[in-house]
Parts: structure tokens; sequence; C-alpha cells
């Protein structure tokens, strides 16, 4: 009796257990799958298409190729100098006790991401220049907050009691930080890189008004001349890239989230 | 500095079996306010000696405890461990030579068990292969079986497993001082006697000076050589061992600390063999052990309402007999040899 119990429970546990790896295999493979599709449904509706000179200059490998390396380029170099700049802001923040200090640079970093996008980057061009730095810089202050924030909050939601005993172990406090609190706020810290990477995509379609390329170019294009496939194919490149790098950082977490945790 | 921090560090930590620890007129006042946390705190710990810090909550035996490894600073006093200056050592090195342990635990959950111990040793350059050594060591001294736990995560561990975990951490250099404040606090009443008794038989081999801070009067009389009852700011109401405090409460402070039954719980304090027995052919057919309580004893005469048990030695032989009279009798002779003891030392009762 008790051991068909005990049987039954441990093949329960074991049907658990699968699928819950069921069910993480499929969120893994899910979006690229739904993304290959969509792309796979575009070239084919685009091959039944007789298209005109206008949208053969835009819709040829090369030109998409182009556009697509300058999105990427200008998401992730973004995202490459938000993560260098506003994860150590947020743990010197977070390790200053000066409210005014803190409650200053989250304000300033707030005023970037409440201002539309479309303002920061045409302020910008107005007063600086146009082109791709300006963009970069743009994109950057747009999507500083979320790392920021995340960095302190992860930083402040590592249990106390912790911190006290490796401080009580004679951790000295850099040592504290290296090897307990970061390690403990990674997957915060990641979730705001995620959140901005995913903001960037987005906002870098805006790099087009200000000479900056990006996949900008054949939205609004094919908004001006009318040419809805250029729109369309604009359109749908830009979300899946939105989509796969959601999921790539989302695979990186997995991967990077302390064990045990 | 009269010393180099190195040497004093070396000292202290040398000290493999406890050391000496003084605290002389130790104070704490926080910023900004008024009232001392701690006020004019002294005492001393001789070597191997287990201390308990009783008091309610918010009387400063916290406090007072984490000025010994400078978690909180002391604002007045000096403290001296082994006669070296702890607050003029380097912190982070004078605690690495003291273990720590918290009611919450802490172990860092990132960390492997194995990982969790090692800390320390790492922190002072050990070798790989004896911090190995000293982990398995460990975790058979709190009975958690290396191979199914060092490789384990901290939450894959019950409350009492993870407590066990942060004692063995925290004796993984083999500090010769401990700090505990209520370690076995967040444990259910089942596994803290378990893990009170684990320690007492831990201790009884280690022989470290511990300094344990409790609200749990019976847990102090348990655990502890001596007792130091404390009251507001961390006021020395009473500091003596648990069978004095028992018989002969300082004041009515004290007295309301012990509670009700205070007969009963010296009792528990007492070995049968401390009581005259009677004769072995008044012996019923009941029997405890030499070595038991007298507690022990009076709860098998009440629950089999025999008139009088048997005694026997560790090898079963009868040896005699107890009964209620002689139980309360032996009570009456242990208080006054406490007090004759007392006043041999001249100390005020």
């Amino acid at each position: 009796m008790t051991v068909s119990t005990a049987t039954t429970a441990i093949s329960t546990a074991a049907q658990v257990a699968r699928t819950d790896r069921r069910i993480r295999l499929l969120r893994r493979t899910a979006t690229p799958v739904i993304v290959l599709v969509v792309l796979g449904a575009l070239l084919l509706w685009l091959s039944t298409l007789e298209l005109d000179s206008i949208e053969q200059r835009t819709l040829n490998w090369e030109y998409i190729g182009l556009r697509t390396v300058e999105h990427l380029n200008l998401t992730i170099v973004a995202s490459i100098l938000v993560a260098v700049l506003a994860i150590p802001t947020g743990i010197v923040l977070s390790r200053t006790r000066s409210r005014f200090a803190r409650g200053f640079v989250l304000g300033l970093a707030n005023i970037g991401q409440a201002t539309p996008a479309v303002g920061v980057i045409i302020l910008l061009a107005i007063i600086w220049q146009t082109g791709y730095t300006t963009a970069l810089v743009a994109l950057v202050i747009y999507s500083f907050l979320p790392v920021l924030r995340n960095t302190m909050i992860g930083l402040e939601q590592v249990d106390p009691f912790v911190i006290e005993s490796a401080r009580g172990m004679g951790m000295t406090s850099q040592q504290v930080l290296r090897r307990i609190e970061l390690p403990l706020a990674v997957p915060v810290i990641l979730a705001g890189l995620r959140t901005s990477l995913v903001f960037a995509v987005g906002v870098a379609t805006i790099a087009t008004f200000i000479n900056a390329g990006g996949l900008g170019d054949m939205i609004v294009n094919g908004l001006k001349l009318q040419r809805f496939p250029v729109l369309l194919t604009g359109a749908v490149l830009v979300a899946s890239i939105a989509l796969l790098i959601d999921w790539v950082a989302s695979v990186v977490e997995d991967v990077l989230r302390p064990k045990g945790v | 500095m009269p010393e180099s921090t190195d040497t004093a560090i070396t000292q202290i930590a040398g000290q493999r079996d406890g050391a000496r620890i003084v605290l002389d007129r130790v104070g704490k006042i926080y910023p900004g306010q008024d009232a001392p946390a701690v006020e004019a705190f002294s005492i001393t710990a001789e070597p191997g000696e287990l201390i308990m810090f009783v008091g309610p909550s918010g009387c400063g035996k916290t406090t007072t405890m984490k000025m010994i490894n400078r978690i909180i600073e002391p604002t007045s006093g000096s403290i001296t461990i082994d006669g070296r200056n702890v607050l003029s050592l380097d912190p982070n090195e004078l605690r690495r030579h003291i273990g720590y342990v918290i009611q919450q635990i802490g172990l860092f959950p990132h960390m492997t068990i194995a990982d969790n111990i090692a800390v320390v040793p790492k922190l002072l350059g050990w070798s790989k292969s004896r911090i190995a050594e000293r982990i398995d060591e460990l975790l058979q001294t709190v009975q958690l079986d290396p191979g199914t736990f060092a490789k384990r995560y901290p939450r894959q561990l019950s409350g009492g497993q993870q407590q066990r975990v942060g004692v063995a951490r925290a004796l993984a250099a083999d500090p010769p001082v401990m700090l505990m404040d209520e370690p076995f606090g967040a444990t259910d009443p089942i596994t803290r006697e378990k893990l009170q008794a684990e320690f007492l038989r831990l201790q009884e081999s280690i022989g470290k000076t511990i300094i344990f801070v409790t609200h749990d009067f019976d847990e102090a009389i348990r655990l502890g050589d001596r007792i130091a009852v404390l009251s507001e700011r961390s006021q020395i109401e009473q500091f003596d061992t648990p069978a004095a405090i028992l018989a002969q409460p300082a004041n009515d402070y004290v007295r309301s600390f012990i509670g009700q039954g205070a007969a009963l719980k010296r009792l528990v304090l007492i070995p049968v063999e401390n009581a005259v027995l009677g004769a072995a052919s008044a012996a019923g057919t009941h029997r405890v052990t030499i070595g038991d309580s007298l507690r022990d004893a009076l709860d098998l005469l009440i629950v089999t309402g025999a008139p009088a048990i048997g005694v026997v030695d560790p090898a079963g032989a009868l040896v005699g007999s107890l009964t209620v009279d002689r139980i309360s009798t032996a009570l009456g002779a242990d208080a006054t040899a406490l007090a004759a003891a007392r006043n041999d030392d001249g100390s005020p009762a």
C-alpha cells in the first residue's frame, strides 16, 4: 500500500518534471519558430508580387541586408553603452547614502525615458548634428532607465541577512559586492537589459528621421511613396528583430542566472 | 597601536581552544538618540566558556554581542580577546577569526553547501585540498552526509539542515571565539531541541568560547555555562551559573524572567547521583539511570504513581532507590551547597 503510493508519487513527480521541461522547451522554441514562419510567409507573398521600379530599389537582398545591419548596429552598440554606463552608475548610486544624488540621477533617467523618443532624437539633431552618433546618443538616453533602475533594485533586494553574514565572516565590502550582491542581482539586472534592448530595437526605427539609416528607412519610404509591400516588409523585419533579440536575451538570462536561486 | 595588526590576529587565531573575552564598560550610543542602546557593559568570558545573554527583545543583547566582532562599532569602552584590543585590529581580519551565526542563517543562496563552508578558509588563503578535507570533516561534525549535501544549494535543505550548515560554516576556520545570535530561534520546537542537544555535544568536543544570545530562558539554562540576565540598555541583572540563578534569583526582574516552576527547572540540572539514594530493596519496578536528571526521575515517579523507583548504574546494576521526598531533599541540599560556595567566594549573594 505505502510502497504503491510512494511509486505513484515518484511517477507523478517525474511527470511534473517532464511537463515542466516540455513547457520550457516550447517557450524556448516558440519564438524563433513563429518568427521564421512569419518571415517565410512574407517572402512567399513578396515573390507573388509584380514589383515596380521603386519597390525593386528597396525590396532586394542587398538593400534589406544593409538596413538590417544598420539597425542591429544601432541597437546593439546602444545597449552595450547602456550596460557599460548604467550598471556602474546603479552600483554607485546604491552605495551612496545621499537621497539627493539618487533622486537626481533617477529623475534625470526618468526624464530621458518619459520624453517621446522622436522628441529626444530630433531635439538632439537640431542642437547638435544629424547622423549615426546622434541617433546612438538618443538611444542610450532613452534606454538608460530600465538598466539603472533594475541594477539598483537588484542590489537592494538582496537579503540583508545574507549580506550581514558575509560581513560577519570577514569579507571586505568589495568582496561582498562582487561575490554576493552582484551575482544575486544578476537576474534583475539582466531583465532590465532585456527591456532596454527591446526598447532600442523599436526606437532605432526613428533614426531614419535624422539620416542614421536602419529599417526605419523602409517604413518611412513605404509610407511616403505609398508602397505597401515596402512598408510591410520594414515593419515585419523590425518586429521580428525585436522578438528574436528578446528571445536571445531570455536564453542568456536562463544561462547566467546563478544556480540555486 | 602598540603592536602590528598581523601578529595580534595570528595570536588570536592561534588560540584554537577558546580565548578569554573581556568587555570593559562597553557602550553604544546611536547618533541622534539620547539614551544609549548599551551602557557600561562589563563581562569576562573564560576560555572555553559558553556564556548566554538572555533578555527581552530590544534590551540590547544582540547589539552587545555584535560589538565583539564590530558589526556594530562601540562608542565607548574596550573589548579584548586574549588580551588583544579588538578595536585596534582590522575588522575584516578580526571577523575571519570569530565564528558568526545568526538566526536568519544567511547562507549564500547562489553557492553550494561546500562553497558556503569554504568562504572563510578561502579568504584565509587555505590550499584547495585542505579546504576540501575541512568541508568533509565539518559536514560530518554537524551530522550531514558530505556525499549527499556538499553539492546541494541552500534552498534544497530544510531549516534545521540549513542551520547546521550555518554552524559548520562558522566553525570552518576553527575560530577560538563564536558569536551566536538566536541560532535556533527560527526552527520548530522538535528540531530546536535536537539542534541544542547536538550543539551541546559539539561544544564538549571543540571547547570554543561562545557568546550565545537568546530570549528563551529555558534554552539558556540548557546550554549555558553561565547566564547573563540582561534588562534595558543591556544592564546585567545577574551573571551566574544556571543553577545559582534558579536557586537564588538576584531580584524580581530575574525572578520574573525565570517564570513559573523554578524548582522544576533546577531539577533538570541536578543528576540523580547527587541525591542520597534509598535502599535498593525499596525500588519498585521502574528504573532511571544514575546519569539522568532528577527531573526525569520525578517525571517517572509521577507518571507511574509508584512510591519509589530504582536507580541503576550505566551497566544496568541496581544501586539504590528514589522517592519524591529524597528528590526534594536533594533540591534543598543543592541550594545550600550553592549558597555555601558563594560565601566561600566572598561574592555577594
